[in-house]
């Protein structure tokens, strides 16, 4: 503590120097002239009293000298006066200094912008108050074969969780989907977030305008309600204060705007509007369970005691309320139904750490190697500089104090090579913010921040340690006055290029290892390119979707009359060559979720649930318009949409995996869910859809007609798809033109239907493979990256043995020798020293690669393809980097190269 | 430790000693009194204590401040501060400490040797 005062007392007199050393000056005079005056007294004579008084203070110049040490801190002067004279001999030689700032503003840059991601999505807490007490709460149910993920909350969860927990301060569920504002402007479809009381209680965050939903807007029956999220408030209403107590017209009905979210306010997805969820409480069973629960643990709970008290609250909630109707009793009692609660991080990060942290230590291996480049420029910089530090060593400089010359002079290249990265760092940022895939978690939160400072400096230092201290080792030593005896070029022993051969060998197996990562990423992506997806030419499909209102949703027949109006006038489009209807389209499962599917042919073990299967109602011309093969059997007709025929078209996965083969399953009979729904039977089996993503294997599909007489899901009157997605196959896809033309043809049946999620085929294709083209851009930078420095790190040291042999060679060609023979010398040592890299390369790669399976697809870790070519390339690469250097210097006249001294 | 870091320590225990029991006083004034009760320590070198002031001052022992001497002439005058006091205080009844220990060690051994 004293030591701290003292250090900071010192650091602040250093500023004030000049003022200090005058006062100083004074109070010695003032010192002396009190002793002369006393010596006065004392009967001395004054020019005696005034020596006798000098000569008891002492040595006032050693007393300064003392006193000036004691008051500032000497050695950061020395570090500020060595960091000029670097500055100063980096400013001399600009070539050598651009070099090496850029090679490690590109590494430091890159590493800089992979950590400040890394920072903002993994390491930063969520941006909600004391966001560690949060948890999100899932089930597992081991009795669903085929449920893809976990299963959530019920509404009666909500109550019996509510009510009946000891370890929750908050409780609440929340769910996302679209509603329509009508009567503002054109009709729209915003994000909406539904939630019950408790949600926004639980996250904690304080709305900008107005109130909370409290527990009387959750009532059925209470006056609706509404709430608006900053960027939604922004854009619609221009931030309009008075918007609190307006009421909106949100799905036909009014309700009153009660607050507006403040700006930082973050959620899943990005929500426009929030709505209060509100359960019938009588009207409750077990199921559903596609709501998300969240809540807030008491402080000190952990997890496990958290889950242990679910695991209580469950065997309440089971007896407590009914089985959802036409459910089997039996089979529910078989779920078995576990919690797994887990951090609401690990919820919103999911695992995207692996990308981020191979993306990691990707751009550190690049650093590593910018490292070594700048290292080997620094070697050649300081064997320049040998005779003057020799002569500087003879006249009594210390080999420590050259030592720390040669030290801040690297470290401050590093920083300044840093500074330069954190721009490149920020600008990388600000693109990738503005670019990045939606898939990439927290996106809007991604910045730097102080730790990321923190980070770049000490990478730059570090860095600049570490390229800094070959040099040292090798030319500050106490051997340094030895090259003094050297006055003479002589041909340079093997010794002397023993450090820069080794930087090299280590920067070509850092490039393998680079290069070798980045090939399997591409190989990967040329895999997932080449997967048959269950859809054809996706740039030609615009998705669109829209929503018939409530209100007449009541009357399938006339939903399904209307849709199919809207398809007709779709068709008459001018350049479209086809249009489908569905639920939803590929690639979009998580607009819907699948169901058990019984088949009539197959028994399931007493009180079993079948495997959960994906379900799709479509219309006929979906399979046509997305491409997808009919393997067996037929399409849907409107005749069997519109006389209700009891049918259904399956995939030909789950054809296979229970009747062997396509052709079998025609004729069988299946259904959703239980008894409350009809036999349906399978005229059709198509090709099988990648719904989840190429890299994933694609689900077991159960087509229904999307118009049906009896429904689980359905009312009295049967079921249509009410809100459903058109797909037109055009060749003027992603136009404005077609766009505004399939709004026109849609408002042209009713005027206030919502047109929403407008996207193409393409698009949700591209997203899916978002994180692996994402990984591929990153490694093939970082390998491309790696590849030039590793080629300008062969080329620098063949060029330089050769410039300090330009002597030998002289001597040799004069005597003789081929040039034939002396080129395959000197590419023969490049080669060596590539293939010994690449040797090295190869087994770390075999080791490092291994981090990222979980990446790949369609290829091994250690795929022999990738590996061959990458080495072939960097041995081609190294062969000739050093041809190239060695032709030149055999090609220069041998009398010019021996007169060169 | 060397000989110079242990004068330096009892020669800051004298200056505090010496504001403590005279209360603010310029650099002369503290001089002449460490050099009266010490004898010899100061006589050599009255300028070693200039650092020594300097550094209490940095770590807040002693406070000091510009003021008329006794013939009307600028001084800086040097007052301890409440933490000084303390440090005094601990390092006082640290020292009679030491000094006792030492004492009954030397008196122990000269009766063994008996």
């Amino acid at each position: 503590m004293k030591a701290l005062r003292r250090f900071f007392r010192r650091l602040m007199s250093w500023a004030t120097s000049a003022r200090d050393e005058e006062f100083l000056r004074a109070e010695i005079d003032e010192h002396i002239a009190m002793q002369t005056a006393e010596n006065l007294r004392g009967g001395l004579s004054p020019i005696e009293a005034r020596r006798q008084a000098l000569l008891k203070f002492g040595n006032v110049e050693a007393v300064k000298e003392i006193y000036r040490d004691e008051r500032r801190l000497p050695f950061m002067e020395t570090l500020a006066g060595d960091t000029r004279h670097a500055l100063r001999r980096l400013r001399k030689t600009p070539t050598f200094t651009a070099a090496a700032i850029l090679t490690l503003a590109l590494g430091i840059g890159g590493t800089t912008a992979i950590f400040a991601v890394i920072d903002s999505i993994l390491i930063k807490p969520l941006p909600y108050p004391r966001a560690e007490d949060l948890v999100s709460v899932w089930h597992t149910a081991s009795g669903l074969p085929g449920l893809p993920g976990s299963l959530g909350c019920s509404p009666s969860m909500y109550f019996t969780y509510r009510e009946e927990n000891r370890i929750f301060q908050q409780f609440g569920v929340w769910s996302l989907g679209g509603t329509s504002i009508t009567g503002v402007a054109e009709p729209e479809m915003p994000r909406a977030l539904f939630v019950t009381y408790g949600v926004l209680d639980t996250l904690g965050v304080k709305p900008l305008l107005g109130r909370w939903f409290s527990q009387a807007d959750d009532a059925p029956g209470s006056p609706e309600t509404a709430m608006l999220t900053y960027g939604y408030w922004q854009r619609r209403f221009a931030g309009d204060p008075s918007i609190v107590g307006r009421t909106l017209t949100i799905d036909s009905s009014p309700r009153t705007v009660i607050g507006v979210m403040p700006e930082e306010f973050r959620f899943e997805r990005d929500p426009e509007l929030i709505l209060p969820s509100r359960f019938e409480r009588s009207t409750l069973s077990l199921g559903p369970f596609g709501y998300q629960g969240i809540a807030r643990l008491k402080p000190g709970f952990s997890i496990e005691r958290a889950n242990d008290d679910v695991t209580r609250m469950l065997g309440i909630w089971s007896n407590a309320w009914p089985m959802p109707p036409g459910m089997d009793a039996t089979p529910f009692q078989n779920v078995r139904l576990v919690p797994r609660l887990q951090p609401l991080k690990q919820d919103i990060v999911g695992d995207i750490g692996t990308v981020l942290w191979v993306v990691m230590v990707t751009l550190g291996l690049v650093l590593l190697i910018a490292c070594a480049n700048v290292a080997n420029l620094l070697l050649v910089r300081a064997e320049s500089r040998q005779q003057e530090l020799a002569i500087r060593a003879a006249l009594g400089a210390g080999w420590g104090r050259i030592a720390r010359e040669m030290l801040v002079e690297s470290i401050t290249l590093g920083v300044l090579g840093g500074t330069l990265g954190l721009g490149l760092a920020y600008a990388a940022l600000r693109i990738l913010v503005a670019n990045g895939p939606d898939t990439l978690p927290r996106l809007r939160e991604i910045g730097i921040d102080p730790l990321v400072l923190v980070f770049a400096f000490g990478v730059s230092v570090l860095s600049g340690v570490l390229f800094g201290v070959m040099p040292i080792v090798k030319y500050a030593g106490p051997r340094v006055a030895t090259a003094l005896r050297g006055g003479r070029t002589f041909s340079p022993d093997r010794e002397r290029h023993r450090t820069r051969h080794i930087l090299v060998v280590v920067q070509v197996a850092l490039a393998l290892v680079l290069l070798v990562g980045s090939g399997l990423m591409i190989r990967t992506f040329q895999q997932l390119r080449s997967v048959q997806p269950g859809f054809t030419h996706p740039e030609e499909i615009q998705i669109l979707h829209s929503m018939i209102p409530e209100a007449i949703a009541q009357e399938p027949d006339r939903v399904m009359r209307m849709q199919n109006e809207i398809l007709d006038r779709l068709a008459a489009l001018p350049g479209v060559t086809s249009v489908g209807f569905g639920s939803a389209a590929p690639l979009e499962s998580f607009l819907g979720g699948g169901n058990p599917v019984y088949a009539e042919d197959k028994t399931f073990a007493q009180g079993q649930f079948p495997p959960v299967r994906q379900i799709r109602r479509i219309a006929p011309g979906f399979f046509k318009t997305m491409g997808t093969r009919v393997v067996a059997g037929r399409d849907f007709t409107w005749t069997d949409l519109y006389d209700k025929r009891r049918v259904a078209i399956v995939s030909e996965n789950l054809a296979r995996e229970w009747w062997g083969e396509p052709r079998a399953a025609l004729g069988k009979r299946i259904r959703e869910a239980g008894p409350a729904d009809p036999w349906r039977e399978i005229i059709g089996v198509v090709e099988n859809v990648y719904d989840n993503g190429v890299q994933v294997k694609p689900p077991e599909f159960a087509y229904w007609p999307a118009l049906m007489d009896r429904y689980i899901w359905g009312g009295e009157n049967g079921f249509a798809v009410g809100a459903g997605m058109f797909a037109i196959r055009s060749n003027r896809t992603g136009t404005e033109r077609l766009l505004t033309e399939a709004r026109q043809a849609i408002w042209s049946m009713n005027g206030r239907q919502p047109v929403f999620l407008v996207t193409t085929l393409k698009t949700l294709y591209d997203q899916s493979m978002a994180r692996t083209s994402f990984t591929v851009v990153m490694l093939g930078l970082a390998g491309g990256m790696a590849l030039v420095l590793g080629i300008v790190g062969i080329y620098g040291v063949i060029a330089y043995v050769l410039s300090q042999r330009t002597r030998e060679i002289g001597i040799r060609t004069a005597l003789g020798a081929q040039p034939a023979e002396l080129l395959r010398t000197f590419v023969r040592h490049g080669l060596v020293l590539t293939g010994v890299g690449a040797a090295l390369g190869l087994v770390a790669a075999a080791g490092l690669t291994r981090l990222m399976s979980s990446l790949l697809f369609g290829v091994t870790a250690l795929d022999p393809v990738t590996y061959m070519a990458v080495s072939a390339l960097l041995i081609g690469a190294g062969v000739l980097a050093s041809y190239l250097p060695a032709r030149r210097a055999i090609a220069a006249d041998p009398v010019q190269a021996l007169r060169a001294e | 430790m060397k000989d110079t870091d242990v004068r330096q320590g009892t020669l800051a225990l004298m200056v505090l000693k010496t504001l403590d029991v005279l209360g603010p006083l310029h650099g002369y004034g503290i001089a002449r009194r460490v050099e009266q009760i010490s004898g010899d320590l100061l006589t050599v070198n009255q300028g070693t204590l200039y650092p020594v002031l300097l550094k209490l001052e940095q770590e807040g022992s002693i406070a000091s401040a510009w003021g008329a001497s006794e013939n009307n002439r600028k001084a800086r005058f040097y007052r301890l501060t409440r933490q000084g006091r303390k440090q005094l205080q601990a390092e006082a009844r640290s020292w009679e400490q030491t000094a006792a220990i030492i004492e009954r060690f030397f008196a122990a051994k000269a009766q063994d040797l008996k």
